[in-house]
């Protein structure tokens, strides 16, 4: 037990107690802790005359300012709906053509779809729309379903391979894996195939191959992807003979696309996102297209 | 270690590990299905492992009678390695989460590795592995010189250790399987709980005997803070963790509040474990190394008292900040806004009276980086716990919120008050501890001092710009009244923030690796210093221990 003595440096006495050589000065707690005290309080106290404050059983202390967050949240998102009412009324309603030809609403929509769109979208097919890997480039003059906007509409509406039961049904069987083709027959219609869009490899060493591929291509293939090859809208068939490729173009992936089938999904929105939004969007992305060269 | 057991405590010891081995295969058994069993076997292989060591030393002599005239040290050197080594398994895992968020590929497509599981097994290793360990350590150290008595057992000390870190390990190996209740810095499930309460109600009575047998008159604050600390948490975590297990056989249970009182009890707890373990705990470190190593007395007792009652009245009431803006009523954000606010008096109080008791050991300040560990712990406590009650406004968290400003802000706390005055209090005990005439290296201490800084400062600024762009990005309104950013947007943007994080995490832990091995050389290679008045007073009498 020590004594109370005199610290040399802040002139303070010791309280008297030490602890394993700490001892502790006897200083008054200074002035402005207890002014900054003071004030945190008054503060805090003014806070609960105004606003919501503290239980009394079933209820609680409204505050003389009347505010509640959730009508606060209630008014602000009617302001919000009518700020935004004038454009997203036209862009629920109005005809295509008419929004088209519209600069102004225009955009609006390149404004407001870049965000729904790199919240929605973007997660498969690109902040850009360039898609990648296995899901397509929505910027190229190339679609699936149709590009257009009603037609982009549907395809977000109704999704492809989905549950929804208007779904747009797209399935590429597995020719080889299941056996619907013989191994030498999954190469020769991949080599016809490639030679569509690659002239250059039709020489007079695979000529026998592409054109045996070719035989292979009208019994089997071109029920959906056409005589010719340009594929179906109505079917969801690629154009086999463009350079655009979902799955890839090269020999290989055809190869792999054709021996074990391709059956991609794309969600339903219908559920998700309002009229006026997946309008947008389908502007927006049909105009994607329309901004490249 | 074991020799310092009688045979008596021996044979205890080994009925304890027994029963908790028996433990281990009912749920390797019952849980087979499931990722329960794993765990079971976990708590077998611990169990086993500390039965073989007491058997290897089952039949070694009886100890000396006068063990009971020292202090007990042996847990708290086990429980500064032990802390050491979370330290560095925590940071690491938290560099390697930091970088997943700029390279997502370095979750390298496994469950295990994937940030969901990595992230608690990251919170879990630094705040109960690291910060856990080093309250264990240091409290046990601290109760005992304040008090002049030796710990109140000989095997509960040891018990509360190994059965605090067998939580830690069933937590996080948990996360890496996929067990997760899903509360922040709450996410073990119901049987490493329930084992937790086993272990620190033990941790609790321990202190308590410790200190009733003080030969002091008076309590010191660092031991208040202690009691605080232990009492709390243990308070804290059992209201927050009662849960109905789907059955004996699965890890996975349901917590019994429902809704929105399931949020408020939650970050009730989330607030108060900021607010207990790793402000009450520390501050109870701070207390007793920053005035031993600066030789300096406290600036003002009064001061103590004062911050000590309004930390533990004010913080209970702050934990709805965290859920301002939802479902909460209004009413509750108001009071957590405003106790939040109120707080930040004895949080600087606090803080203050650290730095005035540096008054008149500034120069050592300068020279020695240990005791300018403390002083920059001091520092961060006072600017995180400012931060905190700016934050916990409600306009100004309707900015901050969800952002990476909050993660700047623990951090702030975390790395700057917690783990700073963590090292401070260790490069002070170490040598003490062992009885060696100092730290192996002083330079690599002050290598750590600055490692720790800029890191803790790249980290906070890096956190500080991405959270508020992000709050800034989110917020941003077109002419049109849209939304300006898409979510992928502002993760772009944080991009370069994302990388300047790993990198500060990366020099912080580095500075931890420099400090274990520093702590390693000091034992191996110091030489031995004579510590006069190192012992308890006449506690040898104490009878029945």
């Amino acid at each position: 037990m020590a004594e109370v003595e005199r610290d040399p440096v802040s002139g303070r006495e010791t309280t008297g107690h030490e602890w394993n050589g700490i001892k502790e000065l006897d200083t008054p707690v200074p002035r402005g802790v207890l002014m900054f005290l003071i004030v945190t309080h008054v503060w805090a106290i003014t806070w609960w005359f105004f606003v919501p404050a503290w239980p009394l059983g079933e209820t609680y202390t409204k505050g003389l300012l009347g505010v509640n967050q959730r009508t606060t949240v209630e008014e602000r998102v009617v302001e919000a709906q009518q700020e935004r009412s004038t454009w997203m009324s036209r862009l629920e309603n109005e005809p295509y053509e008419v929004i088209l030809a519209n600069e102004t609403l225009m955009e609006t929509v390149r404004d407001t779809g870049q965000q729904l769109f790199g919240d929605n979208c973007a997660a498969c097919h690109g902040r850009d729309g360039k898609g990648r890997a296995n899901y397509p480039d929505l910027t190229d003059d190339d679609w699936l379903w149709g590009g257009s906007p009603d037609l982009i509409e549907q395809t977000m509406r109704v999704g492809i391979n989905t549950a929804h039961p208007e779904s747009r049904i797209a399935q590429m069987p597995a020719f080889g894996r299941d056996q619907m083709l013989e191994r030498d027959q999954v190469r020769n219609v991949a080599a016809y195939v490639y030679s569509l869009s690659h002239p250059d490899y039709s020489t007079p060493e695979t000529l026998e191959r592409i054109e045996a591929g070719q035989e292979v291509f009208v019994t089997t293939c071109a029920a959906c992807h056409g005589e010719t090859a340009e594929g179906s809208q109505e079917m969801g068939a690629p154009n086999l003979t463009d350079p655009y490729w979902v799955y890839g173009g090269d020999l290989d992936t055809i190869i792999a696309s054709v021996h074990g089938g391709r059956q991609g999904h794309m969600p339903t929105w219908d559920e998700r996102l309002t009229t006026a939004e997946i309008r947008t969007l389908a502007v927006y992305v049909h105009d994607l297209g329309a901004q490249q060269p | 270690m074991i020799k310092n057991l009688t045979s008596g405590e021996r044979e205890i010891s080994i009925f304890i590990l027994v029963l908790v081995a028996i433990a281990g295969l009912a749920m390797a058994a019952l849980g087979r299905a499931d990722p329960l069993g794993t765990q079971g076997w976990i708590v077998i292989l611990l169990a086993g492992s500390l039965l073989w060591l007491i058997f290897r030393a089952a039949f070694e002599p009886e100890p000396v009678e006068e063990r009971l005239t020292s202090y007990y040290d042996d847990p708290i050197k086990i429980g500064i390695a032990l802390s050491m080594f979370w330290a560095v398994f925590g940071m690491f895992v938290g560099v390697w989460v930091a970088a997943q968020l700029a390279w997502p590929n370095l979750a390298f497509d496994a469950a295990w590795s994937s940030f969901g599981r990595l992230r608690p097994a990251h919170t879990t290793g630094v705040i109960f592995g690291f910060g856990g360990n080093a309250l264990i350590a240091t409290s046990f150290h601290v109760v005992q010189r304040t008090s002049r008595a030796r710990l109140a057992g000989q095997l509960s000390p040891w018990f509360v250790l190994f059965g605090y870190n067998l939580f830690c390990i069933l937590a996080i190996s948990g996360y890496l399987l996929g067990i997760t209740q899903s509360k922040e810095y709450g996410e073990a499930e119901w049987y490493a709980d329930i084992w937790l309460v086993i272990v620190w109600v033990t941790y609790f009575v321990l202190y308590i005997r410790t200190i009733a047998r003080r030969k002091e008159p008076h309590i010191y604050v660092a031991n208040w803070y202690f009691m605080a600390f232990i009492l709390v948490v243990a308070i804290l975590h059992i209201v927050n963790n009662l849960a109905v297990p789907v059955s004996w056989g699965h890890a996975k249970s349901y917590t019994i509040w429902p809704g929105v009182q399931d949020a408020m009890v939650q970050w009730w707890y989330g607030h108060n474990a900021v607010a207990f373990f790793l402000t009450a705990g520390f501050l109870g470190m701070l207390y007793y190394y920053l005035p031993i190593r600066a030789q300096r007395p406290i600036f003002s007792y009064r001061l103590s008292i004062l911050s000590f009652w309004g930390i533990t009245f004010f913080y209970m009431w702050a934990g709805s900040h965290h859920l301002h803006y939802t479902a909460l009523p209004h009413w509750v954000q108001t009071l957590g806004m405003t106790f939040s606010v109120m707080l930040l008096v004895p949080s600087w109080a606090s803080a203050g009276n650290a730095l005035l008791t540096l008054n008149g050991a500034w120069h050592r300040v300068r020279d020695d980086a240990t005791l300018r560990f403390m002083m920059a712990a001091a520092v961060f406590y006072g600017l995180s716990t400012f931060e905190g009650s700016f934050m916990a406004i409600r306009p100004v968290n309707s900015l901050s919120h969800y952002t990476d400003w909050t993660v700047g802000h623990v951090h702030a706390g975390a790395l700057g008050w917690v783990a700073l005055i963590t090292f401070g209090s260790l490069y002070t005990l170490v040598p003490n501890l062992w009885k060696r005439e100092r730290m192996y290296s002083a330079k690599l201490v002050e290598v750590h001092f600055w490692l720790a800084i800029a890191g803790t400062l790249i980290y906070v600024f890096a956190m500080w710009n991405s959270g508020i762009i992000q709050g800034l990005m989110w917020r941003t309104y077109t002419d049109e009244g849209a939304l300006a950013y898409s979510f992928t947007d502002s993760l772009v943007a944080m991009y370069p923030y994302y990388i300047a994080r790993a990198v500060g995490g990366l020099l912080f832990l580095m500075g931890a690796v420099i400090g274990c091995y520093n702590m390693w050389m000091t034992i191996k290679s110091v030489p031995l210093a004579a510590r006069a008045d190192d012992a308890p007073v006449a506690s040898a009498a104490v009878p029945g221990e």
